[in-house]
């Protein structure tokens, strides 16, 4: 079977620098840092009191009047995914009933949509009240909230946190009626949904697709999960724009931080049809895994990261010369910035000192599933204007981390990108992308 | 994307269940022949005060009984843990090893997927409810962070808040089979695992893997799961009577049973199967996918997402309406499922709609949710295999808008070649597989 090349046309993002792609790539291509000390709850309880969080928006005007009052049933993590869609459905060009009812240009059950999400924390503070009437002692008791707790929470309380509702609700919006699916792969997930989207329309599944994650990371079991697993950075608390170092010898732990990225992709052949710009096409998909028996970390030797790049350059049909930028995962947590280095070295031998790496995340922090999204985004921008930006708060490369990091912008054509998404818990991915010929400016 | 261009015949080498009725292939399938309900008053948890204290629960498991190695899954989640002891057994019957570093099996782990529709795991209650009673304050109807926090991080422990992750249990079966293919997890609500063998059929047939183990795994039978399905008045309240609860298309059906459990099939390339000359259980011939884009509280009126669905299965298997044997249901035994069900399978299979046996496993295993699709679809391969449908148990009072041919009742015997299996979630997805005996030569 001939497998159709897919194609970018449209990129929707909302994160720590900025509420557009284009204010994410501004803070990005100079070096801005989007990290600062929580502002959603007190954090004064915890030892890392800093984060990247998503400036303040208003959800009401991403969502058409009509269905204006399902507002009320998004959670944190479907609000910024459904912002982030409609920025990425505006620039593709392409015209769904979310964004005017009476010019639509799509067929809706040729477009599918496949999101990543994360494990959705419920609000503390909505369970509040239930709990309060549910204690015995003093202690919480289940009886009470059987019987009087229930009354206290909405009934479609259950509705506002499975991870599925981001695609439903933004499926909803735009009336996308193909395939929709959403992959709960942690901080891999953004990347494995923007590849199973990509297969999806290689196979003739529909002619459009949403692939991207989004995930609200910055509440209070989040940050409790990230302090239990001491991955989180504790010694910036005073200094939030230095805390974040990715492959740096200082590297301290990770930085929490949320957002969205929402790719518009298509087959090449239909966006060819319609005449829209193509921003890069997804070249390759490589997947695999890493096996630490613990889950808590990547396995020391990188081995999961080296097969799904190994995977995804042969998936593209290029080797490792062919590449002029990494995006790696690289959080700031040493001992997964070593092995993911050491799988990427692995993958690319020589060409490792050649090619630049430009980690991201010490600008915006790990944004849990939507962080391979941002990645992605961020490398298509490069890409399109052919930099690689600076660096940040990165002085000393970490012993055994041979990567080409530099805090000097760099400029030139990049033919094809590699970006490498991971969670500790094991999925890797890894995605190429390529400038398309004469479509780039076109 | 070159390894798409790739086009293999896909096929079933393994299976492995653990579910209401039984905890291995042969008792869950015994289960079924004899019509038996797996539901009982709730035991996991003191659920007496809540509106519905029944559910369908897996009894008699301990994942310890299954491995050489229990250490890197001991401290796993409820879920996990049934899908790490269905992934034994599956693995065991393909003849893939487990629980070794040196594998003689001569499978390529690079080629060995893991693909679940998989739930998040329970919560840690005592700490989960604690850290909101010591942080509430009622005076000012709102939670001090600080002291909540300071609760959470003395009372929760690290391993317990990891194995939540929906990511979970595939990263488990990984650990467990030395998987290093393609390893992924999806969420769609009661569609998952339905969705997780589609896309891993996919994955196989476009060559990005010659063997995945697909299938799901979920338990939300913990307070706050049982809260929320309670509140949205989808479970059947008959708490006088769990064995008899759930009774899809009848005219009394109230609601859901809510089980847990794990499935795993074994789906490997024709030409791996061939190669290693292990038995083939069955074909996997045509998937479907769809959204409603329409409510997220409803199914569209019409079923048009689950049509659409039922209908691009059939396409892709190159099949028409006519060549369907049996339909394996979603048939949750709720008011609006099993009519909206009813009216898509009559608009797909015209007048055929009657003649075609349509039965709910879910009278006799309850709703596994995420689960709940690869679990039923084990019992349409023995359907297959042993030429007979599952009944729909406890269908006593027809529906009288219902009029399909749902096998009240027993198990009925017939030739059975080609099974469509048809699952739906909340928030409008749709997914659908097909199956099909056999046999050698192009399909």
């Amino acid at each position: 079977m001939t497998a159709a090349r897919v194609v970018i046309t449209g990129l929707g993002t909302v994160g720590p620098l900025g509420l557009t792609v284009e204010e994410m790539w501004a803070g990005l291509s100079t070096g801005r840092c989007g990290i600062a000390r929580i502002k959603a709850i007190d954090p004064t309880g915890f030892a890392c009191q800093i984060a990247g969080e998503v400036p303040p928006y208003r959800v009401q005007d991403h969502v058409p009047k009509a269905i204006r009052k399902a507002v009320k049933l998004m959670c944190r993590d479907i609000e910024l995914a459904v912002v982030a869609a409609r920025e990425a459905v505006a620039s593709s060009g392409l015209v769904t009933k979310g964004i005017d009812p009476e010019r639509v240009n799509v067929d809706p059950t040729r477009v599918a949509i496949t999101l990543g999400a994360g494990m959705i924390s419920c609000d503390l503070a909505e369970l509040g009240p239930a709990i309060a009437v549910s204690t015995t002692d003093g202690r919480f008791d289940v009886r009470k909230w059987g019987k009087d707790g229930l009354s206290h929470i909405t009934p479609l309380w259950l509705l506002k946190y499975l991870p599925n509702m981001l695609a439903c609700h933004i499926g909803i919006i735009h009336d996308i009626q193909g395939p929709s699916n959403t992959i709960t792969c942690a901080e891999a997930a953004a990347a494995l949904a923007i590849g199973e989207a990509a297969q999806i329309l290689a196979r003739g599944g529909a002619d459009i697709a949403l692939a991207g994650a989004a995930e609200a990371k910055v509440n209070l079991m989040m940050l409790v999960r990230q302090e239990l697993l001491k991955r989180a950075v504790t010694n910036s608390n005073d200094a939030p724009e230095r805390a974040c170092r990715p492959f740096d010898a200082d590297a301290a732990g990770l930085v929490v931080g949320e957002g969205a990225g929402i790719l518009v992709l298509e087959t090449l052949d239909h966006a060819r049809a319609r005449g829209t710009k193509v921003l890069g096409e997804i070249a390759g998909i490589g997947q695999s895994h890493s096996l630490h028996p613990e889950y808590k970390s990547l396995e020391p030797d990188g081995q999961g990261i080296r097969v799904a790049v190994e995977k995804a350059m042969a998936d593209a049909g290029i080797g490792p010369n062919d590449l002029d930028l990494i995006v790696p995962h690289g959080t700031g947590v040493l001992h997964d910035d070593l092995a993911e280095a050491r799988g990427l070295d692995a993958a690319l031998g020589s060409a490792i000192h050649r090619i630049p790496a430009w980690p991201t995340k010490s600008m915006m922090g790990t944004a849990g599933a939507a962080a391979g999204a941002l990645d992605i985004i961020a490398a298509v921008r490069a890409m399109e204007c052919g930099i690689v930006p600076p660096a940040r708060n990165f002085t000393k490369p970490a012993t055994g981390c041979h990567l080409n990091i530099s805090t000097q912008r760099r400029e030139g054509r990049l033919r094809n990108v590699l970006c490498c998404s991971y969670t500790p818990g094991g999925q890797t991915a890894a995605v190429v992308l390529t400038a398309v010929q004469g479509d780039a400016t076109s | 994307m070159k390894t798409m261009e790739t086009q293999e015949r896909v096929v079933i080498t393994g299976m492995g269940i653990v579910c209401p009725l039984g905890n291995d292939v042969d008792a869950m399938w015994a289960g079924v022949l004899t019509g038996r309900s797996g539901a009982g008053k709730t035991t996991i948890f003191d659920a007496s005060t809540f509106p519905t204290t029944f559910d369908a629960e897996v009894r008699g498991y301990d994942l310890r009984d299954c491995l050489r190695h229990p250490e890197p899954h001991a401290g796993c989640s409820r879920g996990s843990g049934f899908a790490v002891g269905a992934a034994v057994q599956a693995c065991r019957q393909a003849g893939i090893d487990v629980e070794t570093s040196q594998p003689a099996d001569g499978i390529d782990r690079t080629r060995l997927g893991v693909y679940l529709g998989a739930g998040e795991g329970s919560f840690d209650n005592d700490a989960f409810f604690g850290c909101i009673v010591a942080g509430w304050d009622a005076e000012r109807q709102q939670i001090e962070w600080p002291q909540t926090a300071r609760f959470a991080l003395a009372n929760m422990s690290a391993t317990r808040e990891l194995e939540q992750e929906p990511n979970m249990a595939v990263s488990h079966v990984a650990v467990l089979t030395g998987a290093r293919g393609p390893v992924r997890s999806c969420l769609t609500a009661c569609a998952a695992s339905t969705q997780a063998v589609g896309e891993a059929m996919m994955l196989i047939r476009h060559g990005g893997a010659d063997i995945v183990i697909a299938g799901g795994a979920h338990s939300m039978i913990h307070p706050l799961g049982l809260a929320g399905f309670n509140l949205l008045t989808a479970l059947s309240r008959r708490n006088d009577s769990p064995e008899t609860a759930s009774r899809p298309f009848t005219a009394s059906r109230d609601g859901f049973v809510i089980g847990e459990g794990a499935a795993i099939l074994i789906l490997e390339s024709l030409a791996s199967a061939r190669k290693r000359g292990i038995p083939i259980l069955a074909e996997l011939v045509g998937y479907g996918s769809s959204s409603d884009a329409f409510r997220v509280t409803d199914m569209h009126e019409e079923g048009r997402g689950a049509v659409q669905a039922m209908r691009a299965a059939l396409v892709d298997a190159k099949l028409t309406p006519g060549d369907i044997d049996y339909i394996s249901t979603h048939g949750t035994s709720t008011s609006e499922n099993d009519a909206i069900e009813t009216l898509a399978i009559k608009t797909v299979f015209q007048e055929r709609a009657r003649q075609v046996p349509a039965s709910s496993v879910k009278s006799m295993m309850g709703h596994l949710i995420g689960a709940a699709g690869a679990a039923e679809l084990i019992t349409c391969v023995l359907a297959i295999r042993d030429g007979i449908v599952p009944a729909t148990i406890n269908l006593h009072d027809p529906d009288p808008k219902l009029d399909l041919d749902y096998v009240p009742n027993t198990p009925r015997k017939m030739p059975v070649n080609v099974v469509m299996k048809e699952s739906f979630g909340f928030g409008g997805q749709n997914n659908v597989v097909i199956l099909k005996r056999y046999t050698e030569g192009s399909r």
